[in-house]
């Protein structure tokens, strides 16, 4: 059965209203930019986003906020996003904040079929509430399960018609991790070349954790913070 | 008194050679300004990467290049990206060697605030709590007192915790602290603070003994 599609309309089609999507990227850095797009064109509703943070006002995950898309966020840092804090403070979005580290191996775990671990993140916090302590050689720990997802929706830089990866220098950071951590993960990609064209040896994500995969187009991997030195 | 670079330089002084380093934003990140001679650090940046450089060239910015704070960077020759599952792995797995961060309050007892004011700032915690529970050292950068003036340095955190018992130093612009088992310990003074001025902008217990030193940075 070959993983892929046309584009990401195609990709998403069966994706519907009030799911649970992890997404990739690090702020605006290595998101789907495609994909995001598709999810707002295609006007899908009710959504439980898991993803690090939760884009700019204009931009990544800040569009379906705009269009009143997403009920539920969970994430590490929304910082960057009025709409997001606007939104929140009225009632109008449901979110659950969560430590970086945590949320990057609740997604390891995920697609690695590891049900919970322990971690010291938030021990003692409000972030601990409610969760299992246990205290491992003198040292106290909370445990974190894994997520339930439908779609996991991840950006690499290269891929193959087999769904092997190679992302580029830091768009690796959630990308990586969410593979495999959705029912269907699909990967959007700036380019795609056949099986065989990659090396072996460079790729970062096999396959096996990939069911869909399409390149990407216009590509805008917009900066949120240019910051330039002068001598 | 410190501006925030002479906060920044005074931390420097703690680098030392070989250390692996995860700055916060804010003033942590001018401490990558003033390394050293003669000390090599690598500072890892937790979206991804180890031997973070400076900032690029205008012309040069690289979208898939950037540091924690989302701004764009450079990476130094030896340098190496990674996922989010295994930077966090090289924080939990205390192979970080010095974290330095902001905080709005820390307690006499080393419990650090710096993530969430109720009802007024939702912005979460990124990796500060990840950073806090599992760093061996943990260097706070902060302003003494808050912009009503009250002190950061209190017996007990009003603010919802990003950490329990993890901060080993502050270093404010009054002054560089060290938490003990017994309360605030009062290291070195500014340049022309007095012991009073620190006392009196500390309200958290204040360990005293002997002459003070004025700091050298």
């Amino acid at each position: 059965m070959s993983k892929i599609f046309k584009n990401a309309d195609e990709a998403i089609h069966d994706l519907t209203d009030n799911m649970t999507i992890i997404l990739g990227g690090f702020g605006l850095c290595g998101i789907p930019e495609n994909s995001i797009a598709a999810l707002v064109k295609k006007g899908v509703k009710g959504l439980t986003c898991i993803s690090n943070n939760a884009g700019v006002d204009n931009f990544g995950l800040g569009l379906l906020l705009q269009h009143h898309q997403i009920k539920k966020m969970i994430s590490s840092y929304v910082g960057e996003n009025a709409e997001f804090e606007r939104q929140l403070l009225n009632g109008e979005l449901e979110v659950e904040l969560i430590p970086q580290g945590t949320l990057a191996e609740r997604c390891r775990a995920t697609a690695a079929g590891i049900p919970a671990f322990f971690t010291p993140a938030g021990y003692g916090t409000e972030v601990a509430i409610g969760k299992e302590v246990r205290e491992f050689d003198g040292k106290m720990y909370i445990m974190e399960q894994r997520f339930h997802a439908d779609f996991s929706i991840i950006k690499a830089w290269k891929g193959d018609t087999n769904g092997n990866l190679i992302y580029r220098a830091a768009t690796r950071n959630f990308n990586l991790p969410m593979a495999g951590a959705g029912k269907i993960t699909i990967a959007e990609v700036e380019e795609l070349v056949p099986a065989g064209e990659l090396d072996p040896d460079q790729i970062h994500t096999p396959g096996i954790f990939i069911k869909r995969i399409f390149q990407g187009e216009h590509f805008e991997k917009r900066i949120e913070q240019r910051t330039v030195k002068s001598i | 008194m410190l501006d925030k670079n002479g906060i920044a330089k005074r931390i420097a002084r703690e680098l030392q050679d070989g250390f692996y380093v995860n700055l916060g934003i804010g003033i942590p990140t001018l401490v990558a300004n003033y390394v050293p001679e003669g000390v090599n650090v690598t500072f890892q940046s937790e979206n991804g990467m180890l031997g973070m450089g400076p900032f690029p060239f205008e012309g040069e910015e690289d979208a898939d290049v950037i540091n924690a704070g989302k701004q764009t960077v450079t990476i130094l020759p030896g340098g190496v990206y990674f996922d989010s599952a295994t930077s966090f792995a090289m924080i939990r797995g205390e192979h970080v060697d010095l974290t330095v961060l902001g905080a709005m309050e820390v307690s006499e007892t080393g419990d650090i605030a710096n993530w969430k004011i109720p009802g007024k700032m939702v912005k979460g915690m990124g990796g500060a709590m990840d950073l806090v529970a599992s760093a061996k050292n943990i260097i706070v950068a902060m302003q003494h007192v808050n912009k009503a003036g009250e002190s950061k340095l209190l017996p007990k955190c009003s603010l919802p915790l990003t950490g329990i018992g993890c901060v080993k130093k502050i270093v404010t612009e009054l002054a560089v602290i060290e938490v003990t088992k017994d309360g605030f310990k009062l290291l070195e003074r500014a340049p022309g603070v007095s012991v009073e001025d620190i006392q009196k902008a500390t309200e958290g217990k204040l360990i005293i003994e002997g002459e003070i030193p004025e700091m050298v940075l």
